[in-house]
């Protein structure tokens, strides 16, 4: 039997429901100090209707008040590729695009965003056709742990369209955002480069 | 995160009604309004903020960048920070508004926070962000743990007894040399307020922040047109070189005609319970040749009424040459 990789099984037992008994309606509780979700202590009545656009695709949802567009993007929409770290705007883990703009998903409600164009990792490129940068951080070899990489690559992704200067220190300044536990951060920096000296 | 009721008012009016039922609209407000999100968010998650019901602001016609008639600029509550710091405007003619801004938060949060949340921009004092801590900011009458606590990166002026809260914003230290003024429109009529009268010292009631009540909401910033041949810095000086705030930040804005300067401006950040304008460095510039002894002795009557905590005492001299360095700089520049 092929065993099944960590993501398939996140991703499954999150459409299922199963594993962790969350809702796919939306995740309407709280998260302990320790950051882990709980039940719901709603009964979802203050339940919100929205409609998401992600990756090009809408999501209709009913989404409890509360729930930050990471936890929306992950746990109820289950595109796992963005990746909580700090949960408090201080580490970049999360890292996502509205309307073509990098933002910290942790720091805003879904509901900001109906009407917005959200892009997450997995909207970028394929594992059969990599976009530029992705194809540069592979190259470049700048990950180690990878947990941070999504991030990295969405802020890197960004930065492309934002007024940046030539060197080396001017990259570092624009992805100071971006926390690497690993300290990947000289091959981050040379998968970056790269790619704007190819652009 | 406690919950909250999420509404998305269709205009202007409805909005300021719905927030005007507010007991209060500072520390603890049973309203907020949400633009950014990247402090409220961040607070409600540590339950330091707990609101009722929560007003998105972000579909308000409060997002433009527009010529004054007068030659300033207008400033739209919402406007992002990012796309504030890189207005070819901005750039040019109030280059340490658009400095300061970048030398703040990261490139994410400056696309995210706004105009608006960074007047509004909360400390960093870590006993005000733990509910477990006591703190005078956040429940009037529990004490200030800071004062005899972890205090290195807290404030050395405007301190009361009470409260030694720094107030963290970049953007807010530039405006105060700018001599910005801030559009406040509320449930019965509007007012400009001078910058320097926006944020309160802490004194006995370190809750209250701002001058603002349940209702108000900031419609925009003005700045004055920009004063001709005049040289501005913002320099920043923290433990890292990005992404961190400030231990000591100066805002200049001189002219000097002659060797002689002939207006001053200067503000300070990182070491104020608000953001600090200094109009006794002011003073000691205007009319006395612009040299560093005069720099120096400008930052030696700027931080004059300093008040050092158990750790923080290195603020004053690091705020002392980082004003006459940012002098310095903008004479050179």
């Amino acid at each position: 039997m092929k065993a099944l990789a960590r993501r398939e099984f996140l991703e499954k037992s999150l459409k299922t429901g199963g594993a962790f008994g969350i809702a796919t309606s939306g995740f309407t509780g709280q998260r302990s100090e320790a950051g882990e979700a709980v039940m719901p202590a709603t009964d979802g009545a203050s339940e919100v209707a929205v409609t998401l656009r992600i990756n090009g695709k809408d999501h209709q949802l009913r989404l409890d008040p509360r729930t930050t567009l990471l936890d929306c993007i992950r746990e109820t929409v289950a595109l796992t590729g963005t990746r909580k770290g700090c949960d408090h705007g201080q580490c970049g883990a999360c890292t996502v695009h509205v309307n073509g703009r990098r933002v910290l998903s942790c720091l805003n409600l879904a509901l900001m965003h109906d009407g917005n164009e959200i892009t997450t990792i997995e909207g970028l490129g394929t594992p059969e056709a990599l976009h530029p940068m992705q194809a540069a951080f592979f190259a470049c070899d700048a990950y180690q742990c990878g947990y941070c990489t999504s991030g990295q690559i969405m802020s890197a992704v960004a930065l492309m369209k934002e007024p940046c200067g030539p060197d080396d220190a001017a990259v570092k300044e624009l992805m100071s955002g971006n926390i690497c536990r690993c300290g990947a951060y000289a091959n981050i920096v040379a998968a970056i480069q790269q790619v704007r000296q190819r652009a | 995160m406690h919950n909250f009721e999420f509404i998305r008012p269709p205009d202007l009016a409805t909005t300021i009604t719905a927030a005007a039922q507010s007991k209060t609209a500072q520390q603890g407000a049973d309203v907020r309004f949400m633009a950014g999100g990247t402090t409220l968010i961040d607070l409600m998650k540590l339950n330091v903020e707990t609101p009722a019901r929560v007003i998105d602001i972000n579909r308000l016609p409060l997002d433009k960048i527009e010529a004054t008639s007068d030659g300033g600029l207008k400033i739209g509550a919402t406007v992002r920070n990012s796309d504030l710091a890189h207005h070819p405007t901005v750039r040019r003619d109030y280059s340490a508004l658009s400095q300061a801004i970048l030398d703040g938060a990261s490139a994410q949060i400056r696309n995210m926070a706004t105009i608006a949340g960074n007047l509004l921009q909360r400390t960093r004092c870590v006993y005000f962000r733990d509910t477990a801590m006591p703190c005078n900011k956040r429940e009037p009458g529990t004490g200030c743990p800071a004062i005899t606590g972890s205090n290195r990166t807290l404030a050395i002026l405007g301190t009361s007894e009470h409260c030694i809260a720094t107030n963290p914003s970049d953007m807010c230290v530039a405006m105060a040399a700018l001599e910005a003024t801030i559009h406040v429109q509320g449930p019965k009529s509007s007012r400009a307020v001078p910058f320097g009268e926006f944020h309160l010292l802490p004194g006995n009631t370190p809750q209250r922040e701002t001058v603002l009540e349940p209702g108000d909401l900031v419609m925009h910033v003005t700045l004055p047109p920009p004063v001709a041949g005049s040289r501005q810095v913002y320099l920043k000086l923290r433990d890292r070189a990005s992404y961190e705030f400030a231990l000591a930040s100066a805002a200049v804005v001189i002219t000097v005609s002659g060797g002689k300067v002939t207006r001053a401006r200067v503000a300070l950040g990182g070491v104020g319970t608000k953001p600090w304008r200094s109009p006794e460095a002011e003073a000691v510039l205007t009319g006395r040749p612009a040299n560093d002894a005069n720099f120096r002795k400008a930052a030696e009557a700027a931080l004059r009424d300093a008040k050092p905590q158990s750790e923080n005492g290195f603020k004053i001299e690091l705020a002392k040459r980082c004003l006459t360095h940012a002098l310095r700089t903008a004479l050179t520049s």
